[in-house]
């Protein structure tokens, strides 16, 4: 084999069947803010989504280039997150699933009165249209870090359904927690991330989260 | 009567499982008096479809949607 200096036109160096080391490389730095959002472990989160961007070199010939290459990689990528937290089984202990739920829920309480009906200033208006939003950048922002102020666990389940898009059932089952305490972890999780998001992006200009 | 704080909690479940009559029933008559709940359940299946756009990697973290005014078209 030889690597010429000059490549014929059509053969990219370090390209795949079309899909250039490069244009991988340039994904990355976002594949870990995924990965580590979901398993808060830097290690782990590099590990993986190396080792998806090694499938996706060794597979390049079926992306069909129906998708963006990023929802693919990406797709590839969820796939070794789910394996790696059904295999690792790490289940999460009981006592901190409680934890996270003492501290904050007092919060959520506030946001009711005591017939348990909206208080003024939380009391949901609507929103700007998603759509719209998601096509800029300030709008991810806002929506990573909301996610990153989830208590760690709570924040672990939730993504776990809405990322990856497990049955909660299976997540009962991995955590070991029943189904009931699954749906308050879930109904929780969405409370504060709506709270937080509404404050920072679903009403300009409140500034509170 | 259902409350607000527990209708909220029935507007996750129903991201989990089908509601039973006499929930789904519950929850109507309450989302026809509330337009704050209304709108609640309107938000946490906005949530679900944002997860998974980002899921999806459809977050943007460049500024793609710039255009450069050197390069728009002239016309006035």
């Amino acid at each position: 084999m030889t690597t010429a200096a000059a490549s014929p036109s059509g053969a990219v160096p370090g390209t795949v069947a079309g899909i250039s080391a490069e244009a991988l490389v340039a994904l990355r730095v976002d594949m870990i803010r995924f990965a580590q959002l979901q398993l808060r472990n830097a290690e782990s989160a590099e590990d993986l989504v190396q080792e998806s961007i090694e499938a996706a070199l060794r597979h390049a010939s079926s992306f069909a280039g129906q998708s963006t290459l990023k929802t693919w990689v990406f797709a590839i990528l969820r796939n070794r997150i789910i394996d790696h937290l059904r295999t690792a089984k790490r289940t999460v202990p009981m006592s901190s699933l409680v934890e996270d739920g003492e501290d904050w829920q007092e919060k959520l309480e506030a946001l009711f009165n005591e017939k348990g009906g909206w208080r003024d200033g939380p009391r949901p208006v609507a929103w700007p249209d998603p759509e719209e939003s998601m096509q800029t950048r300030q709008f991810w922002t806002v929506f990573e870090t909301c996610l990153d102020r989830l208590p760690p666990n709570t924040g672990r389940v939730f993504m776990m359904r809405e990322f990856l898009g497990f049955a909660s059932n299976e997540i009962c089952t991995q955590l070991g927690i029943s189904t009931s305490n699954c749906h308050v972890i879930l109904h929780r999780a969405r409370l504060k991330l709506r709270t937080c998001m509404d404050s920072s992006w679903g009403r300009p200009g409140d500034g509170r989260c | 009567m259902l409350n607000c704080k527990e209708v909220t909690e029935l507007c996750s479940v129903e991201m989990e499982r089908p509601l039973r009559l006499r929930e789904k029933m519950a929850l109507g008559v309450h989302l026809w008096m509330c337009t704050g709940c209304t709108n609640y359940r309107q938000q946490v299946k906005t949530m679900r479809e944002v997860a998974q756009a980002y899921a999806a990697g459809r977050a943007i973290t460049t500024e793609r949607g710039h255009v450069d005014p050197a390069s728009s078209d002239g016309s006035a």
